[in-house]
């Protein structure tokens, strides 16, 4: 339970099995029709309307003379003409995950000889090839007809990156769904849960559209390498969840919703199983042995700190303001421009500690389809620009150190303990995946740390946040203006 | 050939099995007697490596089931439970698909699956999809799977539980067959009369543990412990009984009629005639009482509730 199961080398051997299953369980979806039939249709009929719609689209620009927007469509386009099959890898890894166990026909296979990497590999396969070969078809029919009837031709870099996208993002599909599918016995359990999939995947096309619309080509290749690095961490904790023992060994009817509520809120509120609460100070006290554990997503932390330091300072060498810009970067005119929003004064604790809360409450939410990661990206932000400003400062003949003490360090004191620790517990929350304890389930692990990351919020983070807030809007204005005024 | 020694499985915090000792040597065939719910399927699926013992070890083959499991998994053959067949395939595809999984080529498979099919009455079927077949029919499918690589041991989960009549005839001739092949076999049910027709041993489980084991005369003699015997004599009793009580244990006296159990009736049952003469009743008759392993059995099961 301890450690998860390897990537091992594929033997010649192993590779045959998975190629049994996924060749029988191909052959299965093609005589689904309520499968088969769609698909064909989203390949080829698909392409031809977003064909039709750029090509009107680019007709309707010209005549504004706004040919680039258009132009910039097309691609977008494609990453449509794309998606739409590989979306049924979604639907068929569900099939082929829950479906099987639905049947009681896992059981059987689970009685031979392969193993659970084989199994796993064989599904996936099965699950990924037909829509992958729509999708990639649908691309071909649409890029095709496009420089038959425009003599559009796609820079190659963009055909490269789409398809990858397309390929990548069908991978995290099918091992999320894997994933979802541990946690529900009926396909239509599991098709629920799969709106945690569905949901986080709309968001990343738009943002890919966004990319492409801009022509952000640098950007993209960083989308892909992190979505890679997602479906490996996916295909790893599928491969944790994928086993015998998990997949028999345990009576899971239904999606136990009243159960998890149960497990995150006796662990939240230390609820005894007598039914009685813990006294406040009590409370505390078992909140604060949360502490040691924290310590090494702390020590990560700071290192994302310093390193947000050192690139917010290499920012500003990189992007020194204009001279004329300089001039004006003065505390004298922060001062000033501080006393224009006096009247906002009053009312800044309560916009500053919802800001806060809000960032927290985004750290948890994406941090949990990136098993952590953008809750420490978002962590970063804030030092980076602090040290991006203090350096702007000093380039411009200021002493950095001065802006610092003046605008943050009053209110900092507070604010950075209160989001490292926050974060922290988010991150030990978000990572349990990766890093689950051995003497409970996954999901319990995943609720339990997630109350201890309430209970940290709660208990402490809130706090501090809060008074950080009031230092901010009262002191460090009042600092400010001692220094600069 | 097959092992066990303590061997328990414990699900979050409910005992499936506990304490379970058996030992199957090769050829023999064991039933797993006991209702529903008594732990059998936890148990085979232990055997067979797929769920992992939480307490005690079993050996299979000579492989340990969770060092070893994958030399477990390719020595046996398992009909689950539910026969769990894909339904858009048909009878010689599915096997051809298992027969890959142990590395049969198709050819062989495709040989041997007709021979089967033929022999189960179903002839004509293999070319259908399995979504066709009937109940009976998918179990049958399913022990041809089981058996299709020919393996040492086999585990079969109530193997006749949905069939008719005729079917199930089929199912237990085939397993006789199995038997005399000298195959080692673990079969659950909860059939008494299939498991006293089948099996070399019977082990009866309930609540996770088995509370008896041996052959069908040991487990009667077990069970029902001595014989119950009955004398009828041509006169009412009243009260001479008190006379036989140094002879023989009585346990029931009707109108006319004595129940008795005795350890060495070769002895008594002579004296106990002569006494009753003595008493001046003339016996009538003297005859073991029927009592079936099937009433012994459920009153074993029922005493759980
Ligand atoms: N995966 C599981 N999780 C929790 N409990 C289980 C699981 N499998 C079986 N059980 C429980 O273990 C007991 C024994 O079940 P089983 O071995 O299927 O009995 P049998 O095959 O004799 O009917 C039952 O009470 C059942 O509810
Ligand atoms: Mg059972």
């Amino acid at each position: 339970m301890t450690t998860l199961t390897p990537f091992l080398p594929v033997k010649q051997n192993s590779l045959r099995m998975a190629l049994v299953i996924a060749r029988r369980e191909i052959r299965d979806s093609f005589r689904d029709w309520r499968i088969i039939l769609p698909i064909f249709l989203l390949t080829l009929a698909f392409p031809a309307l977003m064909n039709f719609t750029a090509r009107r689209a680019i007709a309707f620009a010209d005549q504004y003379g706004a040919e680039i927007i258009a132009t910039q469509l097309i691609p977008f386009l494609l990453l449509v003409v794309g998606f739409f099959p590989m979306s049924f890898s979604l639907i068929i890894a569900l099939e082929t995950f829950v479906g099987e166990k639905e049947r009681n026909s896992l059981e059987p296979l689970l009685a031979s000889p392969l193993t659970n990497t084989e199994l796993y590999a064989g599904k996936m396969l099965a699950a990924l090839a037909p829509p992958l070969t729509a999708s990639y078809l649908g691309m071909s029919v649409y890029m095709f007809s496009l420089w038959i009837n425009l003599a559009w031709r796609p820079e190659p870099e963009l055909i490269i990156q789409v398809m990858l996208l397309t390929t990548v993002q069908g991978v995290i599909m099918v091992a999320a769904a894997v994933v979802v599918s541990s946690q529900a016995t009926s396909v239509r359990a599991a098709n629920l849960l799969a709106s945690f999939i569905i949901v986080p995947m709309a968001l990343l096309i738009q943002f890919e559209a966004g990319a492409l619309f801009w022509g952000n080509h640098a950007g993209l290749w960083w989308l892909i390498v992190g979505l890679g690095l997602t479906a490996v961490v996916l295909i790893r904790m599928g491969l944790y969840v994928f086993n015998r023992e998990e997949l028999l060994g345990r009576d899971i009817d239904q999606i136990r919703l009243g159960w998890m509520f149960q497990v995150y809120w006796r662990r939240l509120s230390g609820q005894g199983w007598n039914g009685r609460f813990p006294r406040p100070l009590a409370w505390y006290r078992e909140t604060l042995t949360i502490f040691p554990t924290l310590l090494q997503p702390i020590g990560m932390l700071l290192l994302a700190f310093g390193g947000a330091v050192l690139f917010g300072i290499w920012l500003a060498y990189q992007y020194t303001l204009p001279p004329d810009m300089q001039a004006e970067l003065t505390g004298a005119n922060m001062a000033a421009n501080l006393e224009q929003y006096a009247f906002l004064l009053t009312a800044l604790p309560i916009v500053i500690i919802l800001q806060n809360v809000r960032v927290i409450a985004l750290q948890a939410l994406l941090g949990v389809f990136t098993f952590g990661v953008l809750a420490v990206l978002i962590f970063m932000l804030p030092w980076g620009v602090m040290a991006f400003l203090a350096t702007q400062f000093y380039l411009a003949g200021q002493n950095p150190f001065q802006f610092l003490l003046a605008a943050f360090v009053p209110h900092a004191l507070l604010e950075f303990p209160a989001l490292l620790i926050t974060t922290a517990a988010i991150l030990r929350w978000q990572v349990v995946i990766i890093h689950p304890s051995p003497d409970h389930t996954l999901s319990e692990n995943f609720l339990m740390r997630m109350a201890d990351f309430t209970r940290i919020f709660l208990g402490v983070g809130l706090p501090l946040l809060i008074t950080a807030a009031f230092v901010e809007a009262h002191i460090t204005t009042h600092v400010l203006q001692m220094i600069y005024g | 050939m097959i092992e066990t020694e303590n061997l328990g499985k414990v699900f979050d915090t409910f005992t499936a099995v506990q304490n379970l000792t058996l030992n199957v040597p090769a050829g023999q065939l064991l039933a797993l007697l006991g209702p529903n719910g008594a732990g059998k399927t936890t148990t085979v699926r232990m055997i067979g490596a797929i769920l992992k013992p939480t307490t005690g070890y079993a050996r299979v083959n000579g492989y340990d089931v969770v060092t070893q499991a994958d030399g477990v998994r390719r020595s046996i053959g398992m009909l689950t439970e539910q026969p769990g067949l894909y339904t858009r395939m048909s009878g010689l595809e599915y096997l051809e698909f298992y027969g890959r999984l142990y590395g049969i080529p198709d050819k062989e498979t495709r040989a041997k699956g007709k021979a089967m099919f033929e022999r189960f009455y179903m002839a004509g079927a293999e070319d259908k999809r399995l979504g066709t077949y009937s109940k009976g029919m998918r179990q049958k499918v399913g022990l041809i799977r089981s058996m299709l690589h020919n393996p040492a041991v086999l585990l079969l989960d109530e193997p006749t539980s949905a069939m008719d009549p005729h079917s199930a005839k089929l199912v237990r001739d085939a397993i006789l067959e199995l038997r005399n092949d000298r195959r080692t076999v673990i079969l659950c049910t909860h059939n008494l009369a299939e498991a006293e027709l089948l099996a070399d041993k019977i082990a009866i489980i309930k609540q996770g543990q088995i509370v008896a084991q041996g052959t069908f005369t040991e487990l009667k003699q077990q069970l029902l412990g001595r014989p119950q015997l009955e004398v009828r004599v041509d006169k009412p009793l009243n009260g001479q009984v008190k006379e036989l009580d140094h002879l023989v244990t009585v346990e029931s006296v009707a109108n006319d009629t004595i129940r008795y159990r005795t350890d060495n009736p070769d002895l008594t049952n002579p004296q106990l005639v002569r006494c009753l003469h003595k008493l001046g009743l003339g016996v009538i008759s003297l005859q073991p009482v029927s009592q079936s392993l099937e009433q012994v059995y459920l009153r074993v099961i029922e005493e759980m509730e």
